[in-house]
Parts: structure tokens; C-alpha cells; sequence
């Protein structure tokens, strides 16, 4: 096994990461400021990757299509936020899982409906496309760089917002005391909405960044939705750090299990039992470590005590 | 009171009478349809006494319903081949008999879910939602791993296992095997929530420090009623394996279980008869709609989406007024 | 000393740098009532939470019948004979009157692994359950739902459950919360009466109640037990006058 190998394995899992912390820091924004259990977060990323897609195709142009995503997946958000989600928010649990559960069904249909069951595909730029070769002599893709130090921006964006801004402000009040912001005389209504259109244009930009690696279809965004819900169960709901070192250690616990776990089975069983057991175990790899984080600290890393 | 009585009657009077009407013309397939619902619905009896009386939002109910499943198919395909399965040094013969499947089925989704439990009810409120999903998901790509049977393509059976008495292949005879579990399943959920047991159970959901001040135990209370949950979803899921003559990983997966969830909402949460009216309206749903739209699961989305913000007692409830007790999550 | 029922010796309590319950040693004396004052924030919430189980004292201990608690759970003091209410109601708000007063004799029964047969079916848990709610005069509302109940039954129906445990010690939060001075009144005669089958502490903000029932106060202050005494001896103490009743005038 060599170094590059690794080092190589390790970008993978750090670039799979950051794209699972856009998904992440949304939801557990929404979570954290709202109380909302969004199962419907996995569409908007899907709505962003197919208005990606359909206006690379029109323009040409990549940096378009990622304002595209971002806009229309705010502007879905947004209207979900007005017309579906703010009758759920004094509801329990169950009833939010219900409901934006209803509304993965109505957006996946829907967009199967205009858009068909065929993916869509969206091109890596020319601009950032083919390998570069990094310090140590390793080969690797620009454009997962990109998205490495694009997911590690928003994270640091995300960060000073939270601590520098007004807004940020806000919405940390808000997590604390619903009451005392509105006694503040922040227009919390207005409040909630704009952050559901924040955590929708994070899950837009990340489902058209990886559609343009992966294919863009009906479906896509579910099983990066589990993932997110990973993450910031293992983080802890609400907190934005954690929602980042969950990222990157599921990201990376995934990617590398599927590498190396497989290979650790062969040095004391057959190649091809080894493979199996390994891969198996691979892909339970992520869920067997959130499970251990909450059977250790039942509120996750950076969670507040029950 | 009396009118939930009046409605739970009407639905079993159709739940026989649907079938025996397809029997008698000849329509094999309307009986199929309503197997699949009463197996759905027994699924989501089983879930309902997680839910509905113990307030426990399990998002990984699947995991019985597969454990279920895998149980027949893995049996079957041994018994069909001849050969039998080493486990652990032993040499266990497989088997066709439904009812020792079954015996199989209900006793290791049982013990996965005492495991499960354990681990799962240290945590409340999201993290228990997410926790049980998390072992969904741990089972799902297990089985889709496991190449010995299946992995991702699944086993298929080639004949309906055997029942004492009865021809399983004959749709009605399968049909009422079934319904006479369901109905056996019913009854003991209703004494059951009746029951110290339930009294208790269900206080604990309503005010946990309550139960605790008079000297119970919640979390011992709700770990035995996810086992009994675990138990009767499982067997569901043997039943649904054998209806199929198939088992996959989408048995494990979190649709199934969030499905599952579903059927009780649309029906009610906590009635007696809610899981079974979610799942009559949502195979009928499935069935006339999916026959309409490729896309029904539009209109399925809308109607959830309508019941959760306006008919909080499921239909049910809608029809038949207040909860006789019921509702609510868990933390 | 060996003859109390229930006793604290000094339990101490911080959440970070907040001291809320320091070196508090207390004793509840067969067959009377012993209140404990205090303004809000005094600490007698954290207190409470401690003698009945939910919160762990950092140092000290809580004794039940001679036996030292401090590491039982909840519901294993309930069991030992420790009867408590409520400040807020804590009851089961969709089941009947009936039920919830079952509740508390299944609790005590300890028979609660039965699923068959029905609660209500049991005729000597009823029969308890029945009994205790007579005794606060509930049995007419036995049926009805507890959200339907008025909120000064709903305290009399955290009382009945108390009672179904046939407890050997009451801790009671605040009983008279909310009944208006009629309800409080009569409360405050049933209480009289309840002290000769098992002793009372009873954590009290109405002071008429507090000095027509109690034979001993505590006085509770930033978590500290700042006097212990009769009612008169607390009525003189320059002590109390300025940390607390003076507050009050």
C-alpha cells in the first residue's frame, strides 16, 4: 500500500466531507434555530443539481449554473418555509418527519415528471478539469480540490456569520430563547425563513458541485440526506463546528473503509471472503460509528446535554 | 367510543369481504392486493405499540421487517436446495413449515430489537429517530453485501412454504392464514394496551416522571414493548417474504420503514385499527392511483402532507373523533 | 436521630459556580409536618429533585427509614415508600381520573408485568385506587379525563396518587400552588389530618398554610438551611425576619 494511495484515499474522504458539511451545516442550522427535522433537505439538493444542469446546458457556463442552484434551491426553499414548513414547527417530531417525508414524494415525482427518469449529466469546466500534481509527487483531480477548498470556505463563511454578524446574532439568540429574540423585536418569521433559504442554497450549491462528478437524477439527494443526518447526529444537532468534524469523519470513515477495510481482511482471511466481509463492513462502517458516538455521548460530540 | 367501535368493525367486515367477493369472481389478484395489505397493516401493528403506546419514533422499523423476511428466505432457499447451512460448526437443515419460519422469524427480531433497543432508548427525541435509522442502515447494506444469499438481487423462493391443512398457494387460503394472525395480533394489542402493562407504558409516554414516582421503571417499560414491536413486525415480514416468494435489501431499507410510519399516520396513531386503515387506503391508493399516474406518489405525498397539518388523528381519528389514547412522540 | 423517617445529611449540590443546595441536613419526624420555606431560587426545586432521586447530590446523603438512599434511582425510593406531587402536575393527561389513581397502586404493586388482563379489571388495585381518590373527593370525576379536570383537582389527583402508594414519607412540592383560598383551605384540612399516617415535607410558598400546619420549619436561603425550628421560634428569629420574611412585607 503506498503513500499516494493513502494520500490520495485521504483527499477523497476529505472532499466527499466537505460536500456532506454543506448538506450538514443546513440542516443543522434548521434544526438548531427551528427544532425542524428536514427530510426534505436531500430534494432541494436534488433541485439544485438538475437547475445546474439544465443551465450549464443553456449558457455554457459552470459559474452560472452554481448561482443558478444556489437561487433556485433558496427560492424552493423559501416557499416550502412559507406555504408547508412553519405549520410544523410547534408540531413534534414525528409529524415533521411525516410531513417533509411527504414532500421528498411530491418533489421526486415531480421533478421525475418534468425531468423524466434519465439523468442528466453537467460537465466538470475545462478550467478545472485533469489532474495536478501536488507536493510529493501525487497525481490528483483539480476539480475535487476545488471542492475541497470550496466546502472549507463556505465552512469558514458559515463560522464568521454565525460569530461576526447581526444575523448571526440572531440566529443564535434564537436557538437559545425563541421568546427573548421576538422580544427583541426581530421579525422572527422573517428570521426562520431567510435561514431555511440559507440551508436550501448550501444543499443547492452541493448537489450542483457533485453532479458534476456523479450523474444529476430522481433520487440523488436521499441517500447524501441519511448522510447529512449522520453527521450532525454525530456532531451533535445544532452546532455548526460539529456538523464539520462530522462531515470529515464520516466522509473520511467511508472512503477509506471501502479502501483499506477490505485489504485489512485479506492479511488473515481469503481474498475473496476478504473482500466481502470487508466491503460489507465498509459500508456499515459510517452507521456502526454513529451509533458508538451516541451510545457514548447520547447528544452527540458538540451536542448540549439533554 | 362507540363509533371507532362501529368503524373498526366496518373495516374488517370489508378486509373479509373485499377478498371473498374477488374469490368468488375469479380475481386472483384483488386477493393478492389485500394479503399484501393485511401483511402491511400487521407490520404496522407491530410499530404502533412502539409508537402509538409507547411514543417510541422508531425510523428503523424495517430491520424486523427484513430480519422477518431473510429468516423465510434463507430457510427456504436451503430447504430448496437441498443443502443444509453451517453456522457455527452446526449443520442446520433448512425448512419449508411456515410455522417453524415463523417461530424463527418473531424470536431473532425479538432479540435484534432487545439488542437495538438498548442501545437506541439511551438516547431521546432526534437521536432516537436517527439511531434507529442508523441500524436500518446498518442491516440494509449488510444484506446487500451478503453474496451467499442474494446480496443485491435478492432470493427468490419457488414455492410457497407449507402451513398444516391448508394449500398456501391457493390466494384465499394464503389471505386468510394471514388475516387470522392479524386478527390474533389485534386482540392481543387491544388487551395489551388495556393491560397494567399498557397503563403503565402509556403513562410513561405521557409523563415519564410520573411513572417513575409511583415506582415504574420508563425505560424498562419501553424496551419491552419495543421487543413486542420488534416481534409482531418481523413476523410481518415473514409473511410478506412468503406472499412474494422473494426477499430483497429493500425489506431493510429506510423507505420501507418510514412506509411503514406512514400507514399509521394516514390511519391514526395509537387506535386499535389505525395501522389497519392506513394500510387498506394505502395498498387501495397504491393500486388505483398507480394505475391512473406513474406518478402517484405526487398524490400520496399531498394526501400525508393534508393529514399531518389538518387530520392529526389519522383517519380514524377523522372519522371517528377523539383518541381513546394515543398520540404524541417520544422526548 | 435514628427515629426519622427521611433525612438529608448535607447534601450539597453546584451546577458550575451556582451552589444550589449547600451542606442542607434535614429530618422529617414520625407524624409531622415539616415545611421548608424559602424565596424563589432558594434552591428547594434542586433540593426536592435530590430527596426524591432525580438529581445525584456532589456530597452527602438522603436516608429513607434508616437506610441510606443516595444511590437509588427514582423509582426504587417510590417502592422504599417516598410519596411525592408535584409543583407542576405531572399526570397523564389522556387517561381518566381512574386510571391515573391506578397508576400509582400498580406502581406499588410492583405487579406491572401482566399483559393480558385488564388494569382496570384488578379489583384490589381499584379498590386502592378507588379508596384514595374518595379520600380527596374525586370519586365522582373518576371517569372523567384529567384534561378535562379543573387545576385545583388536578392537585388533589397528584395528592390520590400519593396515597395510593400507601407511602411512609410525603415530599410535597408546593401543594397549594394555584387553589384559590377556599381549595386552600380545605388542602390544608386534609393535610392535618394525613400527617398521622405518614409524615409530610412540604415545600410551601402560602404561609397561612405553612404556619397553621407545620410543627417544624426550615428555612432555606441561597441554598443554605439558615434556621430549623417551631413555628414561633421561627416567627422570632431576627435570622429569618431579615433574610426572608422581611422580602415578604
Amino acid at each position: 500500500m503506498s503513500h499516494i494511495l493513502i494520500a490520495e484515499q485521504v483527499l477523497n474522504g476529505l472532499q466527499f466531507g466537505v460536500m456532506l458539511f454543506l448538506m450538514a451545516a443546513g440542516l443543522t442550522l434548521i434544526f438548531g434555530v427551528m427544532g425542524l427535522i428536514n427530510l426534505a433537505h436531500g430534494s432541494l439538493y436534488m433541485i439544485g443539481a438538475f437547475f445546474a444542469a439544465v443551465v450549464a446546458g443553456w449558457t455554457g457556463s459552470f459559474l452560472l449554473a452554481l448561482i443558478a442552484a444556489m437561487a433556485a434551491a433558496a427560492a424552493a426553499g423559501a416557499l416550502v418555509e412559507l406555504v408547508v414548513i412553519r405549520r410544523l414547527y410547534d408540531k413534534d417530531h414525528l409529524d415533521q418527519v411525516l410531513a417533509t417525508f411527504a414532500l421528498i414524494l411530491i418533489f421526486s415525482e415531480g421533478t421525475r415528471w418534468v425531468f423524466g427518469s434519465f439523468p442528466l449529466f453537467l460537465d466538470i469546466p475545462d478550467a478545472l478539469s485533469g489532474p495536478v500534481t501536488l507536493p510529493g509527487g501525487i497525481q490528483y483531480p483539480l476539480y475535487r480540490l476545488v471542492l475541497i477548498g470550496t466546502g472549507l470556505g463556505v465552512a469558514l463563511g458559515l463560522g464568521l456569520l454565525i460569530t461576526r454578524t447581526r444575523i448571526g446574532i440572531q440566529i443564535r439568540a434564537g436557538e437559545n430563547d425563541r421568546e427573548m429574540i421576538a422580544a427583541l423585536g426581530v421579525d422572527i418569521s422573517r428570521l426562520y425563513t431567510l435561514v431555511f433559504a440559507l440551508g436550501a442554497a448550501l444543499a443547492g450549491l452541493a448537489g450542483a458541485l457533485v453532479g458534476a462528478i456523479q450523474s444529476v437524477q430522481v433520487g440523488m439527494g436521499e441517500p447524501v440526506l441519511i448522510l447529512a443526518f449522520v453527521v450532525i447526529v454525530i456532531g451533535g444537532i445544532g452546532s455548526i463546528r460539529g456538523a464539520l468534524v462530522g462531515a470529515i469523519l464520516v466522509g473520511l470513515t467511508d472512503t477509506l473503509g471501502g479502501v483499506f477495510l477490505p485489504e485489512l481482511f485479506k492479511l488473515f482471511m481469503e481474498p475473496s471472503a476478504a473482500t466481502s466481509v470487508g466491503s460489507s463492513l465498509a459500508s456499515m462502517a459510517i452507521y456502526i460509528l454513529m451509533a458508538v458516538v451516541l451510545i457514548w455521548r447520547p447528544t452527540g460530540l458538540f451536542g448540549a446535554r439533554a | 367510543m362507540r363509533r371507532e367501535a362501529a368503524l373498526n368493525a366496518a373495516i374488517l367486515v370489508a378486509l373479509i369481504a373485499v377478498p371473498a367477493w374477488a374469490h368468488l369472481s375469479d380475481e386472483p389478484f384483488t386477493i393478492t392486493l389485500a394479503t399484501r395489505a393485511v401483511i402491511l397493516a400487521l407490520a404496522a401493528v407491530g410499530l404502533n405499540i412502539a409508537l402509538g403506546i409507547g411514543g417510541m419514533v422508531s425510523f428503523g422499523h424495517a430491520v424486523y421487517f427484513g430480519i422477518g423476511g431473510y429468516a423465510m428466505g434463507i430457510l427456504a432457499s436451503h430447504a430448496q436446495s437441498y443443502t443444509p447451512m453451517e453456522l457455527f460448526g452446526l449443520s442446520i437443515e433448512g425448512t419449508k413449515s411456515m410455522l417453524v419460519i415463523w417461530l424463527v422469524a418473531v424470536v431473532l427480531s425479538a432479540l435484534a430489537a432487545l439488542v437495538i433497543g438498548l442501545l437506541s432508548l439511551r438516547t431521546s427525541g432526534v437521536y432516537f429517530i436517527m439511531i434507529t435509522l442508523a441500524f436500518g442502515q446498518m442491516f440494509f447494506f449488510f444484506s446487500i453485501s451478503w453474496a451467499a444469499y442474494g446480496g443485491e438481487d435478492g432470493l427468490s423462493i419457488y414455492v410457497r412454504n407449507g402451513f398444516p391443512g391448508l394449500n398456501t398457494l391457493v390466494p384465499i387460503q394464503y389471505f386468510g392464514l394471514c388475516l387470522a394472525i392479524l386478527l390474533v395480533v389485534l386482540w392481543f394489542n387491544a388487551r395489551l394496551a388495556r393491560s397494567p402493562f399498557g397503563l403503565a407504558l402509556n403513562a410513561a409516554r405521557q409523563s415519564p416522571a410520573r411513572a417513575e414516582t409511583v415506582g415504574l421503571n420508563p425505560m424498562r417499560l419501553r424496551l419491552v414493548a419495543f421487543v413486542i414491536s420488534g416481534a409482531i413486525t418481523g413476523l410481518a415480514g415473514a409473511l410478506f417474504a412468503d406472499l412474494n416468494r422473494f426477499v430483497s435489501p429493500t425489506m431493510f431499507s429506510w423507505q420501507l420503514s418510514g412506509e411503514i410510519t406512514v400507514l399509521i399516520i394516514i390511519g391514526g396513531v395509537g387506535r386499535l385499527m389505525g395501522p389497519v386503515a392506513g394500510a387498506v387506503v394505502f395498498v387501495a391508493l397504491e393500486h388505483l392511483l398507480g394505475g391512473l399516474t406513474e406518478f402517484w406518489h405526487i398524490y400520496l405525498g399531498a394526501a400525508l402532507l393534508l393529514v399531518v397539518l389538518f387530520a392529526r388523528g389519522g383517519l380514524v381519528g377523522l372519522i371517528a373523533g377523539r383518541p381513546g389514547g394515543g398520540g404524541g412522540g417520544h422526548g | 436521630m435514628a427515629d426519622a423517617v427521611l433525612s438529608t445529611h448535607g447534601i450539597t449540590k453546584r451546577f458550575g459556580a451556582v451552589t444550589a443546595s449547600e451542606d442542607v441536613s434535614l429530618e422529617l419526624r414520625p407524624g409531622e409536618i415539616h415545611a421548608v420555606i424559602g424565596p424563589n431560587g432558594a434552591g428547594k426545586s434542586t433540593l426536592i429533585a435530590q430527596i426524591c432521586g432525580g438529581l445525584r447530590p456532589d456530597a452527602g446523603r438522603v436516608e429513607l427509614l434508616g437506610r441510606d438512599v443516595t444511590g437509588l434511582a427514582t423509582p426504587e425510593r417510590a417502592r422504599l415508600g417516598l410519596g411525592r406531587t408535584f409543583q407542576v402536575s405531572a399526570l397523564a393527561m389522556e387517561d381518566t381520573v381512574l386510571q391515573n389513581a391506578l397508576l400509582g397502586a400498580l406502581g406499588a404493586s410492583g405487579r406491572v408485568w401482566r399483559f393480558l388482563g385488564a388494569a382496570l379489571g384488578d379489583r384490589a388495585l381499584r379498590a386502592q385506587a378507588e379508596e384514595a381518590l374518595g379520600r380527596v373527593g374525586l370519586a365522582e370525576h373518576a371517569a372523567m379525563r384529567v384534561s378535562e379536570l379543573g387545576h385545583g383537582q388536578r392537585r388533589l389527583l397528584e395528592v390520590a396518587i400519593a396515597l395510593t402508594l400507601q407511602p411512609k414519607a410525603f415530599v410535597m412540592d408546593e401543594p397549594m400552588a394555584g387553589l384559590g383560598a377556599d381549595g386552600s383551605k380545605r388542602m390544608t384540612a386534609f393535610l392535618d389530618g394525613l400527617r398521622a399516617e405518614a409524615p409530610i415535607l412540604l415545600v410551601e410558598h402560602d404561609m397561612d398554610a405553612v404556619f397553621a400546619l407545620a410543627d417544624r420549619i426550615s428555612v432555606l436561603v441561597y441554598g443554605r438551611v439558615i434556621a430549623t425550628g417551631t413555628v414561633a421560634e421561627i416567627r422570632a428569629s431576627a435570622a429569618v425576619r431579615e433574610a426572608y420574611l422581611g422580602e415578604e412585607a
